[in-house]
């Protein structure tokens, strides 16, 4: 990885973008890292266009300021590709992951041209495996460990493990779906590499 | 041993209020700054405090309960923001010249209109002259450090006035950031308990709080009031100085960030402060400019002397305002830094920008472009825009 990264999350209200991002750092944090995530609020309604970011450094970070030019993006509702410029500023060594039922090519006229690596993802087929139900938020969360190589995989399952297990104490039957789904994304990202 | 954790700016200050334990929160809920009683509601529900909590109706009774609550001789605290700070304003008054030493957690956000819930500093800056010491912070670390200095400063007997602990809104009360806290019981030394010298429910001493002053007497409070600002400058060092030999992070009036040798610098007071220092890192490694930043921590009372001697050497310095004041010039941190360098006889061309105002991003870029703007304002000694904005569409 990189000294440090920085990642924008686009999503809508409701969806869990905000929360993936404070859930990125909060394991990059017990990873050993430098973290900061927060969201950008517009209207605060359910639906409505949201931004999340992390910075993720192996040095203290001070700068406050939102992420224009990201190493990489993630698009938690592939909706939003149609109204949003989500690759706007993102480096070209830097990847967009999309959680999409449509096939890449299908996505790709939708991103303006950018010229660097783009991974789609069916977060909600995993989720529906694993889970049951439409959580998007474990696999995408995966997908940009996976893709950014911001913390060891290794690493990242062992502390993902260790928050399940204290998030659903009470609900221990579904830890075991959460690590499966954390899988099944490693194992999709490293198929479409 | 100090804990590392990451927090958000407003789980940090929750955070202080568990560890300090006081008497009495009354709170309404208002954006930024709701999660504070929030999470004390928590705490409180889970046994781990014993604060008394009042939901209220407004931040008007939030701020008479509180003064309520100090002068019967409790240690009492209340959060809010912007609007909330608004309908405060009678009590601010009432509990700076009532001489209570209560906290406020504030989260900046700018007032209305437009309705807006992003940071700026309209709200705080606009309860300057209300008697209040107002301390800002940069980061989540800086605002539980702040928080944890407060009670200290406020109870002692030679300060006596309402303090406080300002945070930006958004920015650092909803951004989770890497964090030192330190353990509880030597917060709870730190802090120490609150022993009143005069208070409503002592028995042996009949008192009254709050009184009618006619002319012959009003006046004299006013200088009383004075006299506890200057006091404070004193009392914060010292605090500061406790705070340093307990946890090593050193804290004054202000930071002076590169400036034993800068020939141009920035004034601002908050979050932005950390963008602003990313800059000067990029500038200095890059250039070899001498750039710098003062990062005002304490605005209430306002340390002069010690800004202007800070600015002393350096060509031009461009004071940054996070609130309007319509005076039709500059902001209120520019009029102030201003005069404290005309008494000092400063030499530095000052320039004043508004910039972040409901929330506009500020960037490392935006900060590179004022210092560019101080190096030919400094070679030209020609200023065009004395009050300008960072920020502003043209349309």
């Amino acid at each position: 990885m990189k000294k440090s990264l920085e990642i924008r999350w686009h999503g809508r209200g409701g969806q869990g973008a905000k929360t993936a991002a404070l859930l990125l750092a909060d394991v990059a944090f017990k990873a050993g890292k430098f973290v900061q995530g927060f969201p950008e609020y517009g209207p605060e309604r359910m639906g409505a266009p949201i931004t999340a970011y992390n910075r993720i450094s192996e040095e203290p970070v001070t700068v406050h300021s939102n992420i224009y030019s990201p190493d990489y993006v993630v698009v938690v509702d592939d909706g939003l590709l149609e109204n949003t410029d989500v690759t706007h500023g993102l480096k070209e060594d830097g990847a967009v992951i999309i959680n999409t039922e449509k096939e890449k090519e299908e996505v790709l006229p939708l991103l303006h041209d950018y010229k660097g690596a783009v991974y789609t993802l069916n977060a909600k087929d995993i989720s529906l495996k694993t889970l049951g139900k439409n959580y998007p938020n474990s696999p995408m969360l995966a997908a940009v460990v996976a893709v950014s190589g911001a913390m060891e995989p290794g690493t990242f399952m062992k502390e993902m493990e260790a928050s399940f297990h204290h998030k659903f104490a009470k609900k221990p039957e579904v830890i075991d779906g959460n690590m499966k789904a954390l899988e099944m994304t490693f194992a999709e990202i490293a198929k479409s590499c | 041993m100090a804990v590392r954790e990451r927090l958000s700016g407003n789980e940090a200050v929750a955070y202080a209020i568990r560890q300090i334990n006081p008497d009495v929160m009354p709170a309404f809920p208002i954006t930024p700054s709701t999660e504070i009683p929030q999470y004390v509601a928590n705490y409180i529900a889970n046994g781990e405090i014993d604060t008394e909590f009042i939901p209220v109706e407004s931040e008007h009774s939030s701020m008479s309960a509180a003064v309520g609550a100090s002068a019967a001789g409790a240690r009492a605290l209340t959060a809010t923001s912007s609007c909330g700070l608004a309908l405060m304003w009678e009590e601010l008054y009432v509990a700076a010249s009532n001489r209570l030493p209560l906290v406020l957690a504030l989260v900046n956000r700018a007032l209305s209109g437009p309705i807006n819930i992003n940071a700026d500093h309209s709200d705080s800056m606009g309860a300057r002259d209300s008697g209040w010491i107002q301390i800002y912070a940069e980061s989540n670390q800086e605002a539980y450090d702040n928080f944890l200095q407060a009670y200290p400063i406020a109870e002692h007997k030679d300060v006596m006035l309402p303090v406080m602990i300002c945070q930006d809104g958004f920015i650092t009360s909803h951004g989770v950031e890497n964090i030192l806290l330190e353990e509880d019981e030597k917060v709870r030394a730190f802090v120490g308990e609150r022993n009143p010298e005069h208070y409503l429910l002592n028995p042996e001493e009949t008192l009254a709080v709050g009184p009618y002053a006619v002319s012959s007497y009003y006046m004299e409070t006013k200088r009383g009031q004075r006299q506890a600002m200057i006091n404070a400058r004193r009392v914060i060092l010292e605090v500061a100085e406790r705070f340093r030999e307990m946890t090593g992070r050193e804290y004054g009036f202000f930071e002076a960030y590169r400036m034993e040798d800068a020939e141009y610098a920035v004034v601002l007071i908050g979050s932005a402060a950390g963008t602003c220092k990313a800059a000067i890192e990029q500038i200095r490694s890059t250039t070899g400019k001498k750039v710098g930043l003062v990062k005002i921590r304490v605005f209430r009372p306002f340390p002069e002397e010690e800004i202007a001697a800070a600015l002393a050497d350096v060509k031009a310095v461009a004071i940054l305002d996070r609130s309007e004041m319509f005076s039709a010039t500059g902001g209120p941190l520019g009029a102030e830094v201003r005069a404290a360098l005309y008494q000092a006889r400063g030499r530095a061309e000052a320039v004043n920008y508004f910039y972040g105002l409901g929330g506009r991003d500020i960037t490392v870029e935006d900060f590179c472009q004022v210092y560019e703007r101080l190096e030919r304002i400094a070679a030209e000694h020609e200023i065009t825009d004395m009050y300008d904005y960072i920020g502003l569409r043209s349309r």
